[in-house]
């Protein structure tokens, strides 16, 4: 939870070594309503920072998933290929999207924290 | 949107309280504040317009009622449908054509009775209502008056449980059947009832006073069977069902014939050639139309949206998608989009272009999802 850093853009990456794992906010999933379909990378493909990493798709459109950090894509939730909805479900766990290990590490230094992260939210609203 | 205004100047709906009070997300659509969704979110919402009842707000749509010596032939110097023949409390779709035989605008016209009179009540599209009105005003001046009603609200109650539910407040609204209204009491109010829709469902429309409408709304709403639908799961139902979404699938560029709706050109209209566009018109139906709007069903599960380029097995483009989405009640993609005459047929496989790939979809019939009007 600690380790778990966001961008105005609502993805959010977690941290284990050097790997991380990437998702969307509930906040965004909220946004986006139902999630019916997402696409997501080719392991082995290498993502700079902001890169498009994967797309989400709900009832009515499809937004972007750009990563939060740079690096090379290790994994992938295949479990999203079968249920969507996990993303509207388990946003910051089972609705994760892939895992990259990280090129560059201090990138995680742009991010917000947790706390930073719910009061950006709370002005938005 | 073309004509967005900035969200302070929206308009709102009667009901628009009703909305704000169930969470609903408003967002801003032909000038309007609406609600897009409410908590329970798109795909909840469709399914219960499918399953039991759905309230809809539709105040948006313009409603008029059009007055004259001889209201039905002056209406139908701007549509093909026919018109004159329509009997007292008979409704019918047709479409306001430009010379050149595009489609300005799909409406419902009801022909009503006041007063021994004969004369016809109109619904049209919020997006189109101003310019519509202005037209057919213009267009008929000197034979029929338009009167535009401001200050009605308009509710749609579409799904299996809306004629029980319905029933209840208004007992004559079971009298109906699919495409006929009447004006009648619903709980002690004045309204015009039709049964009508736009997600294939069956159910009503009710036009009512602006002051009732929140009072009929929290009423129907007390029922377990009701629940608030917004746009989004609105544009999921008509699509599953077929049906055009004007500004997308049909436009001032689009024939009648294009669109798959030369049945709303009447056969009493074809034979007398009076409607704006009609030589088009009658040679598209007599030697069919270069292009045509079709069904789509694109393979696996990622949804093509408005504008995607559509291409043949030789990869020549062949025309592009003008609504797409996800079916819920098929749980897989739907879309309908322009094709040239020759990629028409219902089985034919296609490639539409999805972000820089291509996804197979094949040519399907509509509607996606059977309807379930009462027709008798």
């Amino acid at each position: 939870m600690a380790d778990r850093k966001y961008t105005e853009d609502h993805e959010w990456v977690e941290v284990d070594g050097d790997a991380g794992v990437i998702g969307i906010s509930d906040y965004a999933q909220e946004q986006l309503g139902d999630v019916v379909f997402v696409e997501l990378p080719d392991i082995g493909k290498i993502l700079d920072q902001r890169d498009e990493a994967a797309v989400v798709e709900s009832v009515k459109a499809a937004a972007e998933v750009y990563t939060p950090v740079s690096g090379e894509v290790i994994e992938v939730n295949e479990e999203l290929n079968n249920d969507p909805s996990l993303v509207n479900t388990d946003a910051f766990g089972e609705g994760w999207f892939i895992k990259l290990r990280l090129s560059d590490p201090t990138e995680l230094e742009d991010l917000m924290d947790e706390a930073t992260y719910k009061t950006f939210v709370a002005g938005l609203n | 949107m073309a004509n967005a205004k900035p969200d302070t100047d929206l308009l709102k709906t009667p009901l628009h309280d009703l909305h704000v009070a169930h969470e609903a997300r408003m967002v801003p659509f032909a000038g309007y504040a609406m609600p897009v969704q409410y908590p329970g979110g798109i795909m909840t919402e469709h399914r219960h317009a499918r399953s039991a009842a759905g309230l809809f707000d539709v105040s948006h749509m313009g409603q008029a009622i059009l007055r004259g010596a001889d209201v039905a032939a002056s209406f139908e110097k701007l549509v093909p449908g026919d018109i004159a023949s329509l009997a007292v409390g008979q409704m019918r779709y047709t479409l306001l054509l430009n010379d050149a035989g595009g489609i300005r605008d799909d409406l419902m016209a009801t022909r009503i009775e006041e007063d021994g009179r004969f004369a016809l009540f109109l619904v049209v599209n919020a997006a189109c209502k101003d310019a519509d009105f202005a037209h057919i005003a213009t267009a008929l001046e000197g034979e029929a008056e338009l009167e535009i009603l401001e200050d009605r609200a308009l509710v749609a109650l579409q799904g299996p449980h809306a004629e029980s539910v319905l029933a209840e407040l208004a007992p004559g609204c079971r009298d109906l059947v699919f495409l006929e209204g009447a004006g009648m009491a619903v709980d002690g109010v004045e309204a015009f009832v039709t049964r009508s829709g736009y997600t294939g469902e069956d159910g009503f429309e009710i036009s009512l006073a602006a002051d009732a409408a929140m009072a009929f709304a929290e009423k129907l709403l007390t029922h377990d069977e009701v629940a608030l639908i917004g746009l989004g799961a609105r544009d999921s139902l008509r699509l599953e069902a077929g049906l055009c979404l004007y500004g997308h699938d049909i436009d001032e560029t689009t024939t009648p014939v294009e669109a798959g709706l030369s049945w709303a050109v009447g056969k009493r209209r074809r034979e007398a050639a009076d409607f704006p566009g009609a030589v088009t018109i009658l040679k598209q139906i007599a030697e069919g139309p270069s292009r045509k709007r079709v069904g789509l069903r694109p393979e696996g599960r990622a949804p093509v949206r408005e504008g995607a380029p559509i291409r043949d097995a030789g990869e020549q483009l062949v025309g592009k998608v003008t609504s797409g989405g996800f079916a819920p009640t098929l749980e897989q993609p739907i879309a309908m989009g322009y094709v040239s005459a020759a990629c028409a047929e219902p089985g034919m496989s296609l490639q539409i272009e999805l972000r820089g790939r291509s996804v197979s979809a094949e040519v399907a019939a509509m509607p996606f999802v059977k309807p379930r009007y009462k027709r008798s």
